[in-house]
């Protein structure tokens, strides 16, 4: 049991002493007692808010370990939360269907990221050119949602209504003894909760095990790693899959709160808002994602409330001043300075107690 | 029969010099540095609105959409001096500034001009080949996609400037120590690119309706030409906007706009697959 908590820690996460994971810990008790005396609106919005994460952390695993440049996760997550759309609609929602509908949406998501993957990166394409087929291809998704109004743009029972938003798809729901729970306010910050702690955790066991260790490989020489006998394409591909599969988490998680997604979901600028999130927060690593998402989503719709164009400057501004002030992030660097504080009171007790 | 014909190789002709015009810009801020410029489609908005104001001011349209080139240059070159030149060692830092730069933009443009603007009508003028009718305009945006090219190629190889780029283009340190002014020619390149952009929005600007978010029409079109065309604008975007404008044509008339821009874009992928340099890395290789 010990020694599986130890490969939370390594080299490719930046929080992994005891003060940490005492943090950690603290942090997380408040999370769960936090609904107890909130406002219930709160409450439903912190669980808005955690939606998005998933696409942050997936892109932040290809980005920022494997190096791998994708300006187009909005595609999976509006793939997955059609996807999840059309399935729920017409399966309906008895028992643990919208379950399956959630499974099924993620894994549509993870084939189509694999598809246009295994072309792209078995074809080499690597770099500028993947940030670009990539964006395009969620640009062009958007268009055809965009044009699919008329009635006969349909799947079984699920018309995809063009510009206007599919709806009509039921809230995730988990059968129990006494009738579903359906996945609303509380219920469903929990069931965020618990599975963003799940991937959050689950990532961590990842990067720092042998896959992350040669995906950090990859991302820093490429032609080193292959040299050593990795077979490159292949775990790209499938950290752009499991990306992606997260993105499509996102979509379908979001489509469930909502009942409701609209193609400009994968349009512009939605597409830019995971790469502001996660440069900013810092893409090399998962925990610096995970907590400066959700600052810049917090602040993103505090701004929103009084005007979305200005909240989207912000978010422009944000990227620029990133990218020429702080390349590898805020939260990364916080993270950094707090360790380099933290080594040098350290050395100094040391040395005093001498 | 003829008129058949016609009508197809003018379809071509139309889907052709969209592409051409559309990509010209970004191929060549691409070609030179490496930079997939994401703020193209602000700066083609730019000559679009620039050109339409102008007119509104009683200038003639020829002059408003000069004018609207030369405004898009002039944004390109102050852009470049202040922020792009920071970053032409992080290559991929800088295709991020500029989409910071376009969010800004074109959310900015949102809030000072509205969501839309009154645009100018498409210049009159048809013309009739068997029993189908014909714009003019659209030929004349035909020739202006020719001409570009005409100009970027004598530009290129036949002035003092041109061999100056090109020799910073495959080797900036070389060409420095020759005492060739690499900064000012990534400045000057960077602009011709903005001026193209700007010249695709200004040609276009009678066409279409001018929203701040317009650049978007164009910039799908733009990147997949360049991808397939590779870094080299004229071995590059020419072949790739014909190949990509014949399987456009085709798949419009077949199935209508949108299957067309998905099957272009699935087109991409193949070739990329086939092609990771793109058509102008593939002829360059076979030539050598």
């Amino acid at each position: 049991m010990l020694g599986k908590l130890k490969a939370l820690n390594g080299p490719q996460t930046i929080g992994n002493g005891r003060a940490f994971w005492a943090g950690f810990a603290f942090i997380l008790i408040l999370v769960l007692v936090y609904p107890m005396w909130a406002d219930p609106y709160d409450v439903g919005n912190s669980a808005y808010f955690a939606i998005w994460i998933f696409m942050a952390l997936g892109l932040s695993l290809m980005w920022g370990y494997a190096g791998i440049m994708s300006f187009g996760q909005t595609a999976f997550f509006g793939l997955g939360g059609y996807g999840y759309g059309v399935i729920a609609i017409n399966i309906g929602a008895t028992g643990g269907l919208t379950l399956i509908a959630l499974a099924c949406a993620v894994f549509l998501a993870a084939v189509f990221a694999g598809t246009l993957g295994y072309f792209m990166i078995y074809g080499r394409v690597g770099g500028v050119y993947f940030g670009i087929v990539t964006f395009a291809t969620t640009l062009a998704f958007a268009a055809f949602l965009h044009q699919t109004a008329g009635p006969e743009w349909v799947i079984g029972k699920a018309r995809l209504n063009g510009f206007n938003g599919m709806g009509g798809m039921s809230l995730l729901a988990i059968p129990w003894f006494d009738g579903p729970i359906y996945l609303e306010d509380m219920a469903l910050y929990y069931f965020v909760v618990l599975l963003l702690l799940v991937v959050y955790l689950g990532l961590r066991l990842l990067v720092n095990g042998r896959f992350g260790n040669v995906l950090v490989a990859i991302r820093e020489d490429p032609l080193r790693a292959e040299l050593l006998g990795y077979d490159v394409r292949k775990y790209q591909l499938a950290a752009f899959v499991l990306g992606s599969a997260l993105a499509g988490l996102s979509g379908v998680l979001y489509t469930a709160w909502g009942q409701f997604i609209t193609p400009a979901s994968m349009g512009l600028p939605a597409a830019a808002m995971p790469i502001v999130w996660v440069a900013f927060s810092g893409r090399s690593d998962v925990t610096a994602t995970l907590v400066g998402t959700f600052a810049i989503l917090l602040a993103f719709q505090t701004i929103t409330i009084y005007s979305q164009q200005y909240a989207l400057i912000l978010m422009g501004s944000v990227l620029l001043a990133t990218v020429l002030f702080m390349p590898t992030g805020l939260m990364v660097e916080a993270g950094r300075l707090i360790r380099r504080l933290h080594g040098w009171m350290t050395t100094r007790a040391k040395g005093s107690a001498r | 029969m003829f008129a058949e014909i016609f009508s197809i190789v003018f379809q071509f002709a139309d889907v052709f010099a969209f592409l051409v015009l559309s990509a010209a810009g970004l191929a060549i801020i691409f070609g030179m540095m490496g930079i997939i410029n994401l703020a193209h489609g602000e700066f083609i908005t730019c000559g679009a609105y620039v050109t339409v104001i102008g007119v509104q001011h009683g200038l003639p349209l020829p002059l408003a959409q000069a004018l609207g080139v030369l405004t898009a240059g002039l944004i390109g070159v102050v852009l470049e001096r202040t922020i792009i030149h920071r970053l032409y060692n992080r290559p991929l830092d800088s295709i991020l500034a500029t989409w910071g730069i376009s969010l800004i933009i074109t959310q900015g443009m949102l809030v000072t001009m509205g969501s839309s603007m009154t645009g100018v009508g498409t210049p009159e003028g048809s013309f009739q080949v068997g029993e189908y009718t014909f714009s003019t305009y659209r030929l004349v945006l035909f020739a202006a996609a020719v001409m570009a090219m005409i100009a970027i190629y004598v530009l290129f190889m036949r002035t003092r400037y041109g061999v100056q780029a090109r020799a910073t283009m495959q080797n900036p340190q070389v060409a420095r120590a020759l005492g060739v002014r690499t900064p000012r020619i990534y400045a000057s390149s960077f602009g011709i690119g903005a001026a193209l952009a700007g010249l695709c929005g200004a040609l276009y600007a009678p066409t279409m309706t001018l929203i701040p978010t317009m650049g978007i029409t164009f910039i799908v079109e733009a990147f997949v030409t360049v991808v397939v065309g590779g870094s080299n604008v004229l071995i590059g975007t020419v072949p790739a906007a014909m190949v990509l404008g014949v399987i456009r044509t085709s798949l419009n008339a077949w199935q209508g706009q949108i299957i067309g821009q998905i099957g272009m874009l699935i087109a991409v992928i193949l070739v990329i697959r086939v092609l990771p340099e793109g058509m102008s890395g593939w002829l360059l290789r076979r030539k050598s």
